[in-house]
């Protein structure tokens, strides 16, 4: 019972995940500057790290919390990188 | 670390998968403001409710889900969740800044404009 439940609503959150992530994709390709792109990229990052997090829930398996931790990192200094190109012109002065 | 489906009662089960659902609810809400919003300043504002309410429902369940499963103390998703919250307005507040750099660059839209400093109020300064 318990588990027929976890895996209905696993299933369902990793649809609205992936609807989540396309919707952020379709901004990305469609977006009309540039940073409007980088936000796009960061959200489809988080996006990416909480179908991690829902991934290992559904099979019952904590690797994923570590796969989901170095995408969260990797999402922030490659959006701040962005960022000060952005800025700057050049990302290390 | 082996952890398996029987070990979860079902007062466990109904709020982990609750908070599930809740949490990508409102990951696909912001996802759905960040593509209708119109101007790049209120679509920046989007977002940020997927890396907060998001993040911290699916990070709860992901704590109760294996703390039941594996009969013991598992919050190290909570790293997860202080690392989001703490980098996602830094990450934002670049963001927005680069894009005020270049509005008033290419002196399109009606950006404010920048203030000089000999403008800015001198309380505060002094320290």
């Amino acid at each position: 019972m318990s588990a027929t439940i976890i895996q209905i609503s696993v299933t369902i959150a990793q649809m609205m995940i992936v609807a989540a992530m396309a919707i952020a994709s379709i901004r990305m390709f469609r977006g009309p500057r540039a940073q409007d792109r980088i936000i796009a990229l960061d959200t489809l990052y988080v996006n990416a790290m909480l179908l991690l997090l829902t991934f290992g829930i559904g099979t019952a398996r904590v690797v994923y919390f570590e796969a989901a931790l170095v995408i969260g990192m990797l999402g922030f200094v490659a959006t701040v990188a962005l960022a000060k190109f952005l800025m700057r012109g050049e990302v290390i002065e | 670390m082996s952890a398996s489906f029987e070990n979860i009662p079902l007062w466990a089960a109904i709020p982990v998968g609750g908070l599930l659902v809740v949490g990508a609810f409102l990951t696909l809400v912001g996802a759905i403001g960040f593509l209708r919003l119109g101007t790049f300043y209120e679509r920046i504002h989007a977002p940020t409710l997927g890396t907060s309410g998001g993040i911290g429902a699916i990070m709860i369940a992901s704590m109760i889900f294996f703390s039941t499963a594996t009969r013991s103390l598992v919050i190290h998703e909570l790293l997860i969740g202080i690392f989001i919250t703490v980098t996602t307005p830094i990450t934002f507040m670049l963001l927005a800044r680069a894009a005020l750099h270049r509005d008033r660059a290419e002196q399109n839209g009606n950006v404010p404009p920048k203030q000089s400093p000999e403008q800015k109020p001198a309380e505060g300064r002094q320290s």
